[in-house]
């Protein structure tokens, strides 16, 4: 039994909108995976609930015809990870969310709930992060679309104005053509876990697949929020594709990252993986983007499974 | 071979129900969700109950404020610590003694004002509803006194500590010590070769699917109490204590039950719940337990320290060897020094030797109560002594298995305390069986000198077990039979299905000893201390080796009757007639009589000479019965990623004969799956700057899924038991006491780390790679 004060069912955005208005302290429910928790756990006990859950026009995947892949908010993981455009243009995505939980929460969460929690751990966040994805945002005074980066502004805090709701995730053309990507999360089992790190990297080679033209390296747990490891994308640029280069760019990963110290596991220990999943994840990127590594480190890191 | 093995073992020409893979007799009613539960049982009008628990590890409640929470709506009652009544309780669900000295420890009381644990029971609530009683539960307020609390069993033991209960100075709840020989003169003998080693073994909690749960109500001026638990008639006994009323004013009803494993093995909620219904004027009241509440305020199983010193002949023999350790029993007794005890007990005799000393301690400590789980101190000796083994073979430069078949258990032992017998050479015959299926010495061959960051490799254990009490208590088992119109019988024992197919060997055995098919025996699975035969419960590893005394001797008597009956209404001398498949058949000539039914209905409206054929015996059972066996595992470490997946696992048992080989094998696997988990990812944390539990959830308590799982293998030597009615011996507990051991010599000879604690999660590798420079 869920202590819930009210819940209001919107029909369409305009009407999730007006009742956000008219109830200023209502939380939004979309799959409800991680607010009904909260709501047992006793932390929002007593809450008013504006349910999207039937805004059917905020579900699947589209392609735009500017090239943007546009993911409605209340897409859940498993429909996702079986859409063919996901598949054609960002698989790593679909793997990604494909790791979230075990069946029922990846049928029932949905990718703008997971990014609006705001947590680090979002097996989604950090591809989106290292894809580029733009988030859309709807509110009384229009829609507006903002990085990914600014959207996360602290450890459970987005950028969501009052009365706004997400209503997609854009990905562009020029984010996603010509590269490949691979996502490693890294949990303490093989299922039914929060990832005590996640490393999402895609790499675009130069044509002769010698140099990387370009790498964008994301990790969720190595700090408050999902980040970029600025750093090592920019020592790794131009650089010939080489597991000398790729162990290089895990070293220089621990300049990026800031992961925490607490029970769950040590900063010294989330280091280590950081850069052991740095060079595993490149090292399978670099291959899905039809290279391959001269002196492979895979042996040494023990390839791309984790 | 005996008159009943020749019989079982179908050379008598009959056909057999036991030995045969039936579908359980619950099967159908649980796949289709149609097996009642306690929660399903209980009335959707009932009032909810619920446990407001100490936010701090150690001190005296000063106050509680209940003004805020009465004014919610919804709330009937609310009961502190300073309300209950003074009676202290036992919650051990070890039979009563009648003496004294051997009784449980009776330190708790239905709420506390002195708190020992971070989740101790303070205050309770009964509501109309969940919401309401949780919105209670948050608006109480307690003031606290607070006190020093300790949560290591060496700082607990110093004079110092902060002191849990008054009777146990340094925290000590009992010592007791094994000395064989002359240990320190056999150490002086020229030419050993010292082995020692510390080991440590995690708190952990059982993870039942089905919290505790019961509900109570009162019904002509008596309790009734239903619950999920292992022991009903037990239960009855300690809600009595408890309340101070008289025992027979407690009726307990068990249902189904979601699994236990040793956690409702133990008085839980029970009384609290009985005695909130007697403030409400006797309405229904249900205390359902959350996972947190499971994970904290119920039971887990007694982290140990283990310290093992072995000298060793150059031969590979053992000259002397000490064993010391120290058991973590958190704030109350609960079953106490017995886990302890019982690990201590095993060493002597798993590898015998002349000369042992041998120390264990139990000791309280400012953390969740540890009390009986699955294997009972076995699981924590044998990742020691197995860990330690595989390292005595290697200072030894022997291969490990060879050193314990030149060491282990040899046939025709015969322990001194508890009298039992190793009637075969169950160990090395099981150690032989493994290694060929599990193509062990090839592997550890091809495994032997690997290099790189992805390695595998193959290790293995044994366990030693029993399987009931005796001689610790007298072991009793109580049976009824009741033979309906159509010839199927009803049978109730005090024995219970928890989950692990009890009902189903059941019904096989008394089918068998009668001679009906096995659809016609109902086994009354619920156990209501009103009508069911007296019974200590589950417990142990004993359920089909007691039950099958008094199975076996009610459907003798039961035969006895009926075959009276048929020569009554037939004139055929008894000894010519028999039940075969449900029929009075003579057996001198085949020649079929009548059937069961025909009999039956004719006996109970007869004219002449009506009656109700029903069969009732109680028994005592002085014997107990080793179970062996033992592990083989592979496992692949990725080095530089920290972590091990177990890649093959096969368990080899010799738990006499099998009564149903499905049921064996399940049963097999589910305790293989809990010892995964035991070896390389669970572990209950607690904070040690408040002593608060840190992941007290399934989330955050890595319990293995199915894909942390590989292919579960078992195997069976059926050494006929002698001592038992139908040759079958434990096989509840001892699947869990061996891969957690066999994973780390697994792990040892892939990457030369020798590991000494579990879980061996990637934290601790992490760690212990880096200090061997591997990474």
């Amino acid at each position: 039994m869920y202590d819930i004060k009210a819940l209001y069912e919107a029909q369409s955005v305009a009407d999730a909108i007006r009742l956000l208005r008219e109830h200023p302290r209502a939380q939004i429910i979309a799959g409800g995976s991680d607010v009904l928790v909260q709501i047992r756990e006793g932390k929002r006990a007593g809450v008013e609930l504006v349910s999207i859950f039937s805004l059917d026009e905020l579900r699947g995947v589209n392609l735009e015809e500017d090239g943007t892949l546009r993911i409605g908010s209340l897409t859940s993981f498993s429909h996702i990870t079986k859409d063919p455009l996901i598949q054609k243009y960002i698989n790593v995505l679909g793997e990604a969310v494909d790791q979230v939980g075990g069946p029922q929460i990846r049928n029932i969460g949905t990718i703008g709930g997971n990014t609006c929690n705001g947590v680090t751990s979002a097996d989604s966040a950090s591809t989106l992060f290292a894809w580029d994805a733009v988030i859309e945002l709807t509110g009384p005074e229009g829609v507006r679309k903002i990085p990914i980066k600014d959207f996360y502004i602290r450890a459970g805090k987005v950028d969501l104005h009052p009365s706004e709701i997400q209503t997609g995730i854009l990905i562009r053309r020029e984010s996603y053509e010509g590269y490949a990507g691979h996502y490693i999360k890294y949990a303490m089992r093989n299922a039914m876990d929060i990832a005590t790190l996640g490393c999402s990297i895609n790499v675009k080679l130069s044509d002769d697949k010698k140099k990387f033209v370009d790498i964008r390296i994301a990790y969720g747990v190595a700090g408050p929020v999902p980040m970029r490891a600025v750093h090592a994308e920019a020592y790794g640029k131009g650089l010939p594709v080489s597991g000398e280069t790729i162990r290089k760019i895990g070293d220089t990963v621990s300049e990026d990252i800031m992961p925490r110290d607490s029970w769950r596991a040590s900063r010294a220990f989330r280091e280590h993986i950081s850069k052991v999943l740095c060079q595993r994840a490149l090292t399978e990127a670099v291959r899905r983007a039809g290279g391959t590594v001269p002196d492979d480190l895979s042996g040494e890191m023990g390839g791309a499974a984790l | 071979m005996g008159k009943r093995e020749e019989e079982l073992r179908g050379e008598s020409g009959r056909e057999h129900v036991i030995g045969k893979s039936v579908n359980r007799v619950d099967a159908y009613e649980k796949v289709t969700g149609r097996a009642k539960y306690t929660d399903d049982l209980c009335g959707r009008s009932s009032y909810v109950a619920k446990v407001l628990h100490s936010t701090i590890a150690h001190g005296y409640v000063k106050s509680v404020d209940t003004s805020e929470a009465e004014k919610i709506p919804g709330v009937v009652k609310i009961v502190t610590c300073f309300d209950v009544p003074e009676n202290y309780f036992p919650t051990a669900g070890h039979p009563w003694s009648t003496q004294e000295a051997h009784q449980d420890v009776a330190d708790r009381l239905l709420l506390t004002r002195h708190v020992r644990y971070y989740g101790d029971d303070v205050a309770a609530v009964v509501a109309e509803d969940d919401v309401a009683a949780s919105r209670a539960l948050r608006a109480l307020r307690v003031e606290y006194e607070e006190l020093p609390f300790v949560l290591d069993v060496h700082k607990a033991m110093e004079d110092e500590a902060p002191q849990l209960h008054e009777k146990y100075p340094n925290n000590i709840l009992a010592h007791t010590s094994i000395r064989n020989g002359d240990y320190e003169n056999a150490i002086k003998e020229p030419g050993l070769t010292k082995v020692e080693g510390w080991y440590q073994t995690p708190t952990v909690q059982h993870c039942h699917i089905e919290n505790p749960v019961c509900y109570a109500y009162m019904e002509q001026g008596r309790i009734v109490v239903v619950t999920s638990t292992q022991l009903p008639h037990i239960c009855r006994r300690v809600v009595g204590q408890a309340l101070g009323i008289p025992w027979g004013q407690v009726r307990v009803i068990k249902p189904y039950i979601g699994g236990g494993f040793g956690n409702k093995q133990d008085i839980l909620y029970e009384p609290l719940c009985a005695y909130l219904c007697t403030q409400v004027g006797g309405r229904t009241v249900k205390l359902d337990t959350s996972r947190e509440e499971t994970f904290v305020s119920t039971r887990v199983r007694h982290a140990i320290h283990f310290h093992i010193i072995s000298y060793v002949r150059p031969d590979g023999t053992y000259a002397a060897r000490k064993f010391e350790s120290w058991s973590d029993q958190g704030a109350y007794a609960s079953h106490g020094h017995s886990i302890a005890a019982k690990g201590m007990g095993c060493f002597p005799q798993l590898y015998p030797c002349s000369n042992i000393e041998a120390d264990t301690y139990t000791v309280f400590t400012n953390k969740s109560v540890s009390g009986a789980m699955r294997g009972y101190g076995i699981p924590q000796a044998m990742f020691a002594v197995e860990s330690h083994t595989e390292d005595v073979a290697r200072a030894m430069g022997m291969d490990s298995y060879e050193f314990r078949m030149k060491n282990v258990i040899p046939k025709g032992f015969r322990d001194g305390f508890s009298k039992n017998v190793n009637y075969y050479d169950s160990i090395r015959e099981c150690m032989e069986k493994g290694k060929r299926e599990f193509d062990y010495e090839r592997r550890r061959r091809e495994y032997a000198h690997q290099t790189g960051p992805i390695r595998r490799g193959v290790g293995m254990a044994v366990f030693w077990y029993n399987t009931g009490v005796w001689p610790i208590s007298l072991e009793t088992s109580a049976c009824r039979m009741v033979l309906n119109q159509d010839g199927s019988i009803q049978v109730q024992v005090g024995e219970t299905e928890i989950g692990q197919g009890a009902d189903t060997v059941f019904a096989q055995m008394a089918a068998e000893t009668l001679g009906i098919p096995f659809e016609s025996v109902h086994v009354v699975s619920s156990q209501d201390t009103d009508v069911t035969p007296f019974g200590t419960g589950a417990y142990a590893s004993r359920q089909t080796y007691m039950a099958g005394f008094s199975i076996c001797q009610t459907a003798e008597l039961l035969k006895e009757k009926i075959l009276e009956t048929a020569h009554d209404l037939t004139g055929q001398i008894k000894e010519n007639i028999d039940i075969v498949n449900g029929n009075i058949v003579r057996i001198t000539d085949g020649n079929h009589l009548m059937t069961l039914g025909e009999l039956a209905t004719e006996k109970l409206y007869s004219l002449t000479d009506n009656g109700h054929l029903t069969a009732e015996k109680s028994c005592q059972i002085k014997t107990n019965a080793y179970s062996f066996g033992c592990t083989f595992a592979e496992v692949e470490v990725d080095i530089p990623g920290c972590r091990v997946q177990v890649t093959d696992l096969l368990n080899v048992h010799d738990c006499g004969k099998l009564i149903n080989p499905a049921l064996a094998r399940a049963q097999v696997h589910g305790g293989m799956s809990m010892a995964i988990g035991y070896a390389l990812s669970e572990k209950l944390l607690f904070d040690e700057k408040t002593g608060r539990p840190l992941n007290d959830n399934l989330l955050d308590y890595k319990l293995c899924t199915a894909m942390d799982h590989p292919d579960l293998k078992t195997s069976f030597i059926e050494n006929y038991e002698p001592t038992s009615a139908y040759g079958t011996k434990a096989l509840g507990e001892p699947p869990v006491c061996s891969p957690a051991p066999a994973i780390r010599n697994a792990v040892l000879q892939a990457t030369g780390t020798a590991l000494n604690e579990i879980p061996m999660r990637p934290h601790l590798l992490f760690e212990e790679f880096k200090k061997a420079g591997l990474i």
